[in-house]
């Protein structure tokens, strides 16, 4: 069951935890850096035994400890072919985040790093997590460093922004936490893969469907729940932005897969339209006001809640190559819109600015930099040959075959991404400097290269040979829409509803059936 | 269960222990007046002795499951919970006060005196089991606290405050004894073991009901519940601070073990449970709402107690063993958070001033130690994971799920989101604050380790004239006396420790309390 020599998902969660402590350790803020980046790189040598991942249905490395017996719950991790990648780049991103405050940060350095690695063991918890419970443990831990990290490294309205982020994403998380104590109390269990299995009755899943729904769709973040995002993309550090884009967002689009889907299949079919049209919404509202946007930052912030839309159309179409196109647009936005934000803070510190019309005419200057923004930016508007197009392009072909009119007002959100991209490139890269001090400006630094070729590399890599990709999550893609069609009119008939109050919806047969004392 | 006297000495060893501390503090107050070196750490030292020895004596007597005098005294595994609970809480109160800064040489003794006989009372109450006892024991720990919270050097508030309590504590005590005579017409009997299975319905025994619902209003104005709270606020920002930690935690408990014990009689589908079940509701509502406006840090955390005692409720509201274990858990969720918190804020201000959160800028550049110990706080309080305090809240909503109370469990969750933005707070002044925002800086060119230097000089001077009467100049609002010794340290590690450990690793304690509930229900 687990072929590797030593339990890899804990490793690879707790290690960041543990380098964090010997953090304390260092006095200098270089000796901080170094170490970060030495344990960065050891978490990714650490990752090596996930390389046997193998091609097929089903959860993989599991790891399984009783944790509270008394009340069930269980310290269970492990991966399948929706989370692996997830996974894989959490782990990639804290050395690029590492090497891009490398001089981004200068303040409170110890602090920034221990925040840094704490985020990464809550982003690999979150996507390894089998418990309900051990999953929200990750997934509301992560917010304490994410919040730090914009309120004290941030910019100048820090203060607005994480507050914002943090009641956002709290609120959502609430009700996260009622629908886990309904699910245990309805279902018997934390453990994620049994109630993956277990049938409720539409009534209760119409409502979990709601609770992880509020949760989800902030995290994604949807349309009319998405106005923190550019508050805090703009005011965190780069890495910040970078964690934010690359692994943060993929926590909602990646619960409605894990959570959403199985278990509440028929609630999920039953809101499919609600959820395709605000997909839709999210597409274009993001598309037209990052077209209109001065900032660089908030530009690729609301391109963020674009691509996103995307990732939650290719799900809720629930047609094979849709969810293939939204696992593989995950990991793409994870990227290249990682990518794009160190490369904004690239220029921030050249500039001090991310005003747009303050960083124009780089290509005299700075052709190597525009080179990478080119690649991304192509990348992010899904020029074939990219990463982008693959994702983006599966997604539509889903939104086609699932209904024409879908597919067509999802393409001018694709049109849109073209034109805001090519548009700040355009400016970026040929417009009239503001001031002539630009022309000092050095091309990219060694650790620029560094942490900028990889990303590259991978876009083009993927872009043109996503079969191997695809191949990994196939299996499992496959299954998850199996069981969903097989089971979303298996919904228990729910008995006659007791009068007086809505929200008591717990006892209505539930696997447990538990009958219960009606309490109208 | 034994219907006679059953009296044996190594069954009550903690209340002993306890007692025996009482009686030496009671000499030691003699004393004190001839040999002033009574009220320094060479006559005080058996105050953290003897409570330590304490909750050793509670800790390994959990097997016990007898009943004394007549079955009105139990020693039952819920009962040494408590006392172990107690007496640690006691132990660091006590280590709390220590440096009060407020507190005259001359009252030390004796404070610490009233102090631990409030904890002895509390002690007798775990383990009472009969309404009367109930009654005793809970004076026994309110007539001291009566007189503790006006101790503080010259504070008109602390009057008020003390003034206060007893004012609302005397009538919440009328009230119970009401409750309780109409109990004893109707039900004919005080003993919890014999009234569990008699009727409480409205329909049968309306008298009962009713005198019950009275005497839980007394226990309700120890747990600072919605409409019971008025007093907490006002007593928490006239008392001490070190008064105050005391106040906030080690009373509450006491409600809690009583409120324990009397959900025996509250069967599900009872009128009164639903009276709960709303109170619980309103009490976390308005007490969130409430705390959100607060600038006077205390008055906040006091806010926040009437939140917590809903949160509490919730436990009892669900009336299962499972419910009742929970309540119980988060009771020590409770203790742990709060005297944490107050523990910080008792070591930030080391003039004994009240802090505001203004106070609390920038403190994890002057004590990284005590900012990190008070997010761990704000954190637990507010029920985030990886938090004894999210533990503790989620065991009480998964108990109450299913019971007909469903929407209890939103409201209850959904106010976490309004609680987040003042415990927030906290963290947010800590860590993201200037420490010197609000002081004139002597001057721009110097580093800022020797202004802050500067600034805590002057500041401390500052302080000094305010004691002979000037007043100080200047706008000096952040005043560094954070306390860095490894005296303030270790309550602070021994405290974050616990709140961190007990959120992780959960399953000994809560194996222990659901056992215990389940001796506790038929």
């Amino acid at each position: 069951m687990n072929p590797s020599p030593y339990p890899v998902l804990t490793v690879l969660t707790f290690w960041p935890l543990a380098a964090s402590l010997l953090l304390a350790f260092c006095r200098k803020e270089s000796q901080v850096r170094i170490v970060t980046l030495i344990a960065s790189l050891i978490e990714v040598v650490l990752a090596y035994p996930l390389l046997a991942f193998q091609s097929k249905e089903g959860f993989q490395f599991l790891e399984h400890i009783p944790w509270a017996p008394d009340w069930g719950l269980n310290y269970t991790m492990g991966v399948d072919g929706i989370s692996i990648f997830m996974v894989w780049l959490s782990i990639f991103t804290l050395p690029l985040c590492v090497l891009c405050s490398w001089t981004y940060i200068g303040k409170r350095v110890k602090e920034f790093h221990v925040c840094l690695l704490l985020m990464t063991m809550a982003c690999v918890g979150v996507f390894a997590a089998l418990d309900l419970v051990l999953f929200y443990f990750f997934w509301e831990a992560l917010l304490i460093p994410m919040y730090l990290m914009i309120a004290i490294w941030g910019g100048d309205e820090k203060r607005y922004a994480s507050l914002k982020f943090f009641i956002y994403t709290l609120a959502g998380s609430t009700v996260l936490l009622v629908a886990i104590v309904a699910l245990r109390v309805v279902g018997g269990t934390f453990s994620i893969p049994e109630l993956m299995q277990m049938d409720f009755s539409f009534r209760f899943q119409y409502w979990v469907f709601l609770a992880f729904f509020l949760a989800f769709a902030i995290k994604v973040p949807m349309f009319p729940f998405h106005t923190w995002l550019p508050a805090a993309h703009v005011q965190a550090p780069s890495a910040g932005s970078v964690i934010l884009a690359a692994v943060l967002l993929k926590m909602g689009t990646y619960g409605f897969l894990r959570f959403s889907l199985p278990m509440t299949p028929a609630a999920s079919e039953y809101f499919a339209p609600l959820m395709i049209a605000i997909s839709l919404a999210s597409i274009l509202y993001g598309g037209l006001v990052a077209l209109g946007q001065t900032d660089i930052k908030k530009l690729i912030a609301y391109s963020s809640v674009a691509h996103m839309g995307f990732v939650t159309l290719g799900i809720f179409v629930f047609s094979v190559q849709g969810v293939q196109g939204a696992i593989f647009q995950m990991l793409n936005h994870g990227i290249i819109t990682g990518a794009l934000f160190m490369m904004i803070g690239a220029i921030y510190e050249r500039s001090h600015s991310r005003d747009i019309g303050k960083n124009m005419g780089l290509g005299k200057f700075l052709p190597f930099f525009m080179f990478f923004w080119g690649l991304f930016g192509f990348a992010s508007f899904g020029f074939p040959g990219t990463n982008g197009f693959i994702g983006e392009f599966l997604v539509l072909a889903a939104a086609f075959k699932f209904k024409t009119l879908v597919g067509i007002i999802a393409v001018p959100g694709a049109l849109l991404a073209a034109a805001y991209i090519l548009k700040v490139t355009l400016k970026m890269a040929w417009g009239e400097p503001p001031s002539p001090e630009g022309k000092g400006w050095l091309d990219l630094k060694k650790k620029e290269w560094v942490y900028l070729v990889g990303p590259a590399i991978l876009v083009i890599y993927l872009g043109l040979a996503p079969s191997g990709f695809l191949n990994v999550i196939t299996p499992t893609v496959s299954a998850t829409l199996t069981s969903f069609e097989s089971r979303k009119s298996n919904a228990l008939p729910a008995p006659k509803a007791p009068e007086g109050t809505t929200l008591i919806f717990t006892e209505e047969g539930g696997v447990t059936s538990a009958g219960g004392e009606k309490n109208g | 269960m034994a219907k006679d006297l059953n009296f044996n000495f190594s069954y009550i060893w903690p209340e002993t222990v306890f007692f025996i501390l009482v009686l030496y503090l009671f000499v030691a107050t003699m004393l004190s007046r001839k040999y002033p070196k009574m009220a320094t750490f060479a006559g005080l030292w058996p105050i953290p002795a003897l409570g330590i020895v304490a909750t050793i004596l509670a800790g390994s007597s959990f097997h016990l499951n007898e009943a004394m005098f007549f079955n009105s005294y139990r020693i039952d595994g819920l009962s040494q919970f408590f006392k172990v609970l107690i007496s640690l809480g006691f132990v660091l109160a006590a280590i709390n006060s220590f440096s009060q800064p407020t507190l005259a040489k001359s009252r030390k003794v004796e404070y610490f005196l009233y102090l631990t006989l409030s904890a002895w009372g509390l002690v007798i109450l775990s383990s009472a089991n009969e309404l009367v006892t109930i009654y005793l024991a809970l004076e026994l720990s309110s007539y001291s606290l009566y007189i503790l919270i006006p101790v503080r050097a010259h504070s008109k508030e602390a009057a008020e405050a003390g003034l206060k309590y007893i004012l609302f504590g005397a009538a919440a005590t009328a009230i119970a004894l009401y409750g309780l005579s109409w109990i004893v017409a109707a039900q004919e009997t005080t003993y919890i073991n014999a009234l569990a299975s008699l009727s409480w319905t409205v329909a049968d025994k309306p008298l009962a009901v009713m005198g019950l619902t009275l005497f839980l209003g007394g226990m309700f104005f120890k747990l600072a519940l919605f409409p019971f709270h008025f007093w907490c606020p006002d007593v928490y920002q006239g008392a001490s601070n070190e008064t105050a930690a005391f106040v906030a935690t080690l009373p509450k408990l006491g409600a809690i073990i009583v409120l324990i014990r009397l959900a025996t009689l509250l069967k599900p589908n009872l009128e009164i449970t639903a009276i709960l079940a709303v109170l619980a509701a309103v009490s976390v509502t308005y007490g969130n709402l409430c705390a959100l406006v607060q600038k006077d840090l205390k008055r906040m955390l006091g806010f926040s107690s009437v939140a917590h005692a809903g949160y509490i409720l919730v436990g009892l509201v669900a009336g299962t063993a499972e419910g009742l274990a929970a309540a119980a858990f988060y009771a020590m969720a409770y203790l742990f958070m709060n005297l944490l918190a107050f523990w910080v804020i008792g070591r930030i201000s080391q003039d004994g001033r009240n802090l505001t959160y203004d106070d609390l800028n920038g403190l994890a550049e002057r004590s990284p130690v005590l900012a990190l110990c008070l997010a761990a706080a704000a954190f637990s309080l507010v029920s985030l994971p990886p938090t004894v305090g999210f533990i503790g809240k989620l065991w009480l909503i998964t108990s109450l799920w299913g019971h007909g109370h469903d929407w209890l469990v939103i409201v209850v969750c959904v106010n976490s989101a309004i609680a987040i933005y003042y415990y927030l707070s906290l963290v947010r002044h800590a860590y993201t604050e200037d420490p010197f925002k609000n002081v004139a800086k002597p001057k721009a060119s110097k580093k800022p380790l020797e202004t802050a230097s500067a600034v805590a000089s002057a500041a401390a001077s500052a302080v000094v004239t305010t004691a002979e009467g000037e007043v100080p100049e200047g706008p000096v609002k952040v005043i560094d006396l954070t306390d860095t010794s490894a005296y303030s340290y270790i309550g602070a590690l021994f405290l974050g420790l616990l709140v961190f450990l007990l959120g992780v690793f959960p399953s000994p304690v809560y194996s222990l309390v659901l056992a215990a509930a389940k001796g506790l229900l038929p």
